[in-house]
């Protein structure tokens, strides 16, 4: 129960929170993220639950360093090998952020694939979330696509012919094979197109259907809430062990003070 | 009053013979599909109206006005046979419809079209075949397309092989692995120290003599080639691609890329069964070559 405040400290903070106020009043954008971060989950939920947001971490992660790297990155094909090595070595935290592009890519997929089996081993893909399942599954594939494309931008030998080796891949999938290569390396041959190409859907398309699909994603996970691990009597199809009531006031009616001095870290968590 | 079914109509022919046109008119010519695709379309239209509701205008009215008990007693407003609200949703989506289209077509063509559009292979030229010792191969490496620079340099497997009644004969395999892509490398040594460059129209070629004893290997996924480019072992599905090849003005001069199915025989006495160039991967006989029938122009 929060102490009574002094009228002054409750004036500052209605001054403190005036901007959040007038934001509130005029897009109920405060309420909705306090709706999003707050919103119930099970109580027996689990450090396993929390891949998905390291997932989303991770993504977000790749989202800043991606862009503070296309600010020196140069697509081309005298030029982007050059421009690498010029983030690397001459650019201020250039190796730090790259390094974090880097492997914060490795740590994204293997987040994805790690979440994925959480939510198969919980079964938390069974009704009513099929469809949040599919759309993961189109977040892993257009993740992976994410990573293909970014491998071949650093352009040395490893990068390209691994990139060629993965176009033509693609080219062995039947009747339509040929063309997607054609699609993929923007003419028959590998040429400079192929690098801007693969830029433009590193950068662009691809972030971008990410960001999609992980909206689609985030908004059944709240709509449809989190589910219980298999273990919990819950999602055995109980309704859940009773709660206990809570005991009735002692003095119904009567605000009762915290005693003076009594740690806020020893109430109970909402 | 059971309701009469249609009877039977002559447009789902129309509309077939239409579908049969465009589609032999994609293969042979532009005008014809279009006139397909125009029957398809007069007689898929006449066809849907039939089926979806041409005949029942045809119910006699006094079936179609009978009072329905229970029904809402609201009157329905005089002259509005067509609400105005449901002609401007329509005609807000369809218009936003078509300015989609029209913004979306040009630049998704603008995307995908210019990699299957203009795509043209460059002659090569590698300098005079005297260059070229006989039964000797070399390997080239040179600029296909100079305009776009070091992209696309290509390297190739080259051999002199003499006479052939009279006029030169060349094998030229291209390093092209036929799994993936990957460049194959010469089981043998390679003089270095003998290396050439050559200063040709299409800038400097290099030419390093090399004997490729156990033919051609590929360093990624273990493809073995003799040194006809005939696959020996690994993944490929087929042999080394090889060049055309042609002799102006005493230059040997590198075509166009085709695949290769078979050869029979060594050197000049080499009988190729050669294929529209594929790409790495895909079978070029055999059933399997079921699954790639088109090619993208090359």
């Amino acid at each position: 129960m929060p102490r009574r405040k002094s009228e002054r400290r409750q004036n500052m903070e209605q001054m403190a929170l005036y901007p959040l106020d007038w934001l509130e009043e005029r897009s109920g954008l405060v309420g909705g993220v306090k709706y999003f971060l707050f919103r119930k989950v099970p109580g027996d939920t689990n450090w396993f639950h929390t891949l998905g947001s390291a997932t989303l971490t991770a993504f977000l992660v790749q989202l800043v360093t991606g862009v503070i790297l296309a600010m020196y990155y140069k697509p081309g094909t005298e030029t982007a090998h050059a421009s690498i090595d010029h983030i690397q070595h001459d650019v201020t935290l250039g190796w730090l952020v790259r390094g974090m592009h880097k492997w914060g890519a490795s740590v994204f997929i293997i987040l994805m694939f790690l979440h994925m089996g959480r939510v198969f081993l919980f079964g938390a893909y069974k009704y009513p979330r099929e469809l949040n399942w599919i759309i993961g599954v189109l977040l892993l594939a257009t993740g992976l696509f994410e990573g293909l494309t970014g491998y071949l931008l650093p352009f040395d030998q490893t990068s390209y012919w691994a990139s060629v080796v993965a176009i033509n891949i693609n080219g062995t999938a039947p009747f339509v094979g040929p063309y997607l290569a054609s699609l993929l390396r923007g003419g028959a041959e590998i040429g400079p197109d192929t690098l801007s190409r693969f830029y433009s859907l590193h950068m662009l398309v691809v972030p971008g259907a990410l960001i999609g699909l992980i909206t689609l994603h985030l908004y059944l996970v709240v709509r449809l809430g989190v589910s219980s691990p298999p273990w919990s009597d819950e999602a055995a199809g109980g309704t859940g062990a009773p709660e206990p009531e809570p005991p009735p006031p002692a003095h119904p009616g009567l605000v009762q003070p915290r005693p003076r001095g009594a740690s806020l870290r020893g109430r109970p968590t909402e | 009053m059971e309701r009469h079914q249609p009877p039977p109509s002559l447009w789902p022919v129309g509309f077939a013979v239409g579908i049969v046109c465009l589609l032999v008119g994609l293969v042979v010519s532009w005008p014809a599909a279009a006139v397909g695709a125009g029957l398809a379309a007069v007689f898929g239209f006449l066809w849907a109206r039939d089926v979806v509701g041409g005949r029942a205008a045809e119910l006699p009215p006094e079936a179609a006005e009978e009072p329905v008990p229970g029904a809402s007693a609201v009157p329905a407003e005089p002259g509005e046979r067509y609400p105005r609200n449901v002609f401007l949703e329509g005609a807000t989506l369809g218009l936003g419809a078509v300015v989609g289209v029209v913004v979306a077509l040009p630049a998704i063509g603008f995307a995908v079209l210019p990699a299957f559009l203009k795509q043209k292979q460059h002659e090569v030229d590698l300098g005079p075949i005297t260059d070229f010792p006989e039964g000797q191969f070399m390997v080239a490496t040179f600029i296909r397309d100079p305009s776009l620079g070091d992209i696309t340099r290509r390297t190739a497997y080259i051999r002199n092989n003499g006479l052939l009644n009279g006029v030169p004969s060349f094998t030229c395999i291209s390093n092209r692995c036929a799994h993936l892509g990957c460049p194959v490398q010469p089981g043998g040594p390679v003089f270095d120290n003998k290396a050439q460059t050559v200063k040709t129209a299409n800038g400097d070629v290099t030419l390093v003599p090399v004997l490729p004893a156990a033919g051609f290997i590929c360093p990624c996924h273990g493809g073995s080639y003799d040194q006809e480019g005939s696959r020996i072992a690994g993944p490929p599905v087929r042999g080394l691609d090889r060049y055309e090849f042609l002799i102006r003005n005493g230059h040997l001069v590198l075509g166009d890329l085709y695949s290769v199915v078979k050869v029979t025989g060594t050197g000049a006495q080499a009988k190729i069964t050669k294929v529209e160039l594929h790409g790495p991967g895909q079978h070029a006989d055999g059933p399997e070559s079921w699954l790639y029938p088109l090619q993208p122009p090359h």
